[in-house]
């Protein structure tokens, strides 16, 4: 047989290179092994032509246009799944993942939904295209006031970072008026930014927007940098994971912890104001933000804060920890809905409410602004209404401190 | 093809809108500025036309106030020059009739063979704006376009009517059009491209000439809506309203 020279790719590989350099291991790139684990876990890699194996050896072939064509990578979720599974330790949700949506902004394939939201965000600050004036109006009918940092006097211990949906949706609302109790009733000195809030900017930025990222760490850096506190705590996985591994590369570095971490270490604390019993099944939900992302493994804090209110027994399903489903929220999968509608013809999030009421869960707790009306609705449309209540850790906490009269 | 799209700044609903002392005016100390939905389609209309036919575009606007991350990130997503006009009392708002004075004296500096404008804005739903332009101009004047294409030296403009109907017009240049809705919807430009435009492009600025504003509406009484009560509640069980109802249909003879 005659032996001939490899196929020269004919086009350049400039993409190819933009993958590599798109993270400080992006050149990890070139050990892929092409095993499949990313795909095989990817929750809509059933759904994808080219799921994250395939997108690989596609840039390798130098055969991409038709992978731009598909505009399939608006099915990622940025779960952080194929990421944490594979072998040869690629960083496929913040690299190739987040360049590749980059790349189908700048060539304007971006499905409506989305778009809407990112320029919601550019205009607003906030993702729901919200007046910036009223992200503080969820706390202005509380009996105890939450402090406004521009208008306090003294400088505070901790700075909490409440984020776009509990701010403005009506449903998380309440989860950010029960964590306000929680604070108050620990007597933590606390404050929030208010109208000087912005997104934080980390599904912004796994949708591909990088420039709107850094447009907002540089709008939150700054509000940050008019005020003395010792620590930001804060009730959204996606700014606990934004704040601790994005913001210092954007030149804004400061201690950060998920409102779990922070209460599990004031346990003893507030274990005495836990006085009302909570007598039900509950299975946790790991979001993905604060677990297998970046390796944050925030997995027994939460835990810790259920297993010690009073009557709550809580139980486990089968995908928990590092091997947890993704509630479709991430990665702009909050508003791509319809999209993923269109080509997967299923929900993340139903899955996830199957697997709670196959493990005999009564309520389903979560510890992300994202999940409550996303497990909400899915509850409603798999006709189960009545059947599994979902809410926050932090609601959960307030209902044992206060079982009435709490206010929201 | 030389193309210029004038753009309209209008009050921004995400703000709760109030009536001003005056009672003929919108309270503007909190009011945020956006630029008109169709206005954005006008744009979008002429970068594909720039891309399918080559030329350049230039956005124009009158400084009401805000109006800058507006044009830069016009030149992120193609627009070649961009034009602020400043004038005195803009920032309290700028009837049709006013603006498109104003805009004539502005296109002196300007070469075009089309432009674009959006069919009307949410604010007055005046839609006065182009066919008054054109007018001032001298130009023939095309509205409802919802597509454009550049045939024998001119173009020809998709237009719709009500109940459906489309006709295609052909239109001599220059010429103004006033876009319904682009072809494609207004695209999404990426952060990074538009904190570029701000730090490279240049915003023209040009001093308003007098403007003429006669022959505009003057507004009498502004106000939010008031509930009517002309709402006529029909009570009783279902054959009694039935028959009411009925009754009414005939006497307004809507029913034979």
């Amino acid at each position: 047989m005659e032996v001939t020279a490899a196929a020269v790719p004919t086009t350049d590989r400039s993409f190819y290179d933009e993958v590599l350099g798109a993270t400080a291991q992006g050149d990890r790139l070139k050990l892929c092994l092409q095993c499949g684990m990313c795909t095989g876990i990817c929750p809509h890699g059933f759904a994808m032509e080219y799921p994250p194996r395939a997108l690989i050896a596609a840039l390798r072939a130098d055969d991409f246009e038709p992978v731009f064509e598909s505009e399939e990578i608006w099915l990622c979720v940025s779960c952080f799944a194929c990421t944490t599974v594979c072998p040869a330790q690629i960083p496929l949700t913040n690299g190739l993942m987040t360049r590749l949506k980059t790349e189908m902004l700048l060539k304007g394939k971006v499905p409506s939904e989305l778009r809407t939201a990112l320029e919601n965000t550019r205009r607003y600050g906030n993702s729901l295209g919200e007046s910036p004036r009223r992200r503080p109006a969820w706390a202005s009918d509380l009996t105890t006031p939450v402090p406004i940092m521009a208008q306090a006097k003294e400088p505070i211990d901790v700075l909490w970072f409440v984020g776009d949906y509990a701010s403005y949706h009506p449903r998380v609302q309440a989860v950010s008026r029960a964590m306000a109790s929680i604070f108050q009733a620990l007597e933590i000195s606390f404050g929030i930014l208010g109208p000087d809030e912005n997104s934080d900017g980390d599904v912004q930025r796994l949708a591909g927007e990088r420039g709107l990222f850094e447009l907002l760490a540089q709008k939150n850096g700054r509000a940050f940098g008019k005020y003395e506190f010792n620590e930001v705590v804060t009730t959204d996985p996606h700014a606990y994971n934004v704040f601790k591994n994005e913001y210092p590369g954007a030149g804004f570095a400061f201690p950060v912890k998920h409102y779990t971490q922070f209460l599990a270490e004031r346990l003893e604390q507030l274990k005495p104001l836990l006085r009302h019993e909570q007598k039900f099944k509950v299975a946790y939900h790991d979001p993905c933000a604060i677990g297998r992302a970046n390796n944050n493994n925030i997995y027994e804090e939460p835990r810790q804060l259920l297993k010690a209110i009073p009557g709550l027994e809580l139980i486990e399903m089968p995908h928990n920890r590092a091997n947890t489903i993704c509630c479709g929220g991430g990665g702009g999968g909050n508003w791509l809905d319809g999209f993923v509608w269109e080509r997967a013809h299923t929900r993340t999030s139903e899955w996830r409410v199957k697997e709670a009421l196959d493990a005999g869960a009564q309520i389903l707790a979560v510890a992300c602004p994202y999940e409550t009306p996303r497990f909400e609705d899915a509850v409603k449309s798999m006709g189960h209404e009545g059947g599994l209540i979902v809410k926050d850790i932090a609601e959960l906490l307030a209902d044992a401190i206060a079982d009435q009269g709490r206010d929201g | 093809m030389n193309i210029v799209v004038p753009i309209k700044f209008v009050p921004d609903l995400v703000e709760e809108l109030e009536i001003d002392p005056s009672g003929v005016a919108l309270e503007r100390t909190y009011m945020r500025l956006i630029p008109s939905e169709q206005d954005e389609h006008a744009l979008e209309q002429a970068l594909l036309l720039k891309e399918r036919y080559g030329g350049n575009l230039t956005v124009v606007t009158l400084d009401t106030g805000d109006v800058d991350e507006t044009l830069f990130t016009a030149i992120a997503k193609g627009a070649d020059r961009v034009v602020k006009v400043l004038g005195e009392g803009f920032a309290e708002g700028v009837n049709n009739h006013a603006a498109s004075s104003v805009l004539q004296a502005a296109l002196e500096g300007i070469p075009f063979d089309l432009i674009l404008t959006g069919t009307q804005a949410a604010d007055d739903l005046d839609g006065s704006t182009g066919p008054l332009l054109a007018a001032r101009l001298g130009l023939p004047f095309v509205g409802y376009v919802t597509g454009v294409k550049q045939e024998d030296g001119g173009v020809v403009a998709r237009k719709e009517y009500p109940g459906g109907l489309v006709a295609e017009m052909e239109v001599a240049l220059p010429a103004v059009l006033g876009i319904q809705a682009a072809e494609n919807p207004p695209r999404y430009v990426v952060t990074s491209l538009v904190m570029a435009a701000m730090k490279t492009a240049k915003i023209e600025e040009v001093e308003a000439g007098e403007a003429d504003s006669s022959g505009a509406a003057e507004v009498a009484r502004m106000y939010l809506p008031e509930p009517s009560e002309r709402a006529e509640m029909i009570e009783g069980n279902v054959d009694h309203v039935a028959d009411v109802l009925v009754t009414l249909l005939r006497e307004r003879g809507l029913l034979a």
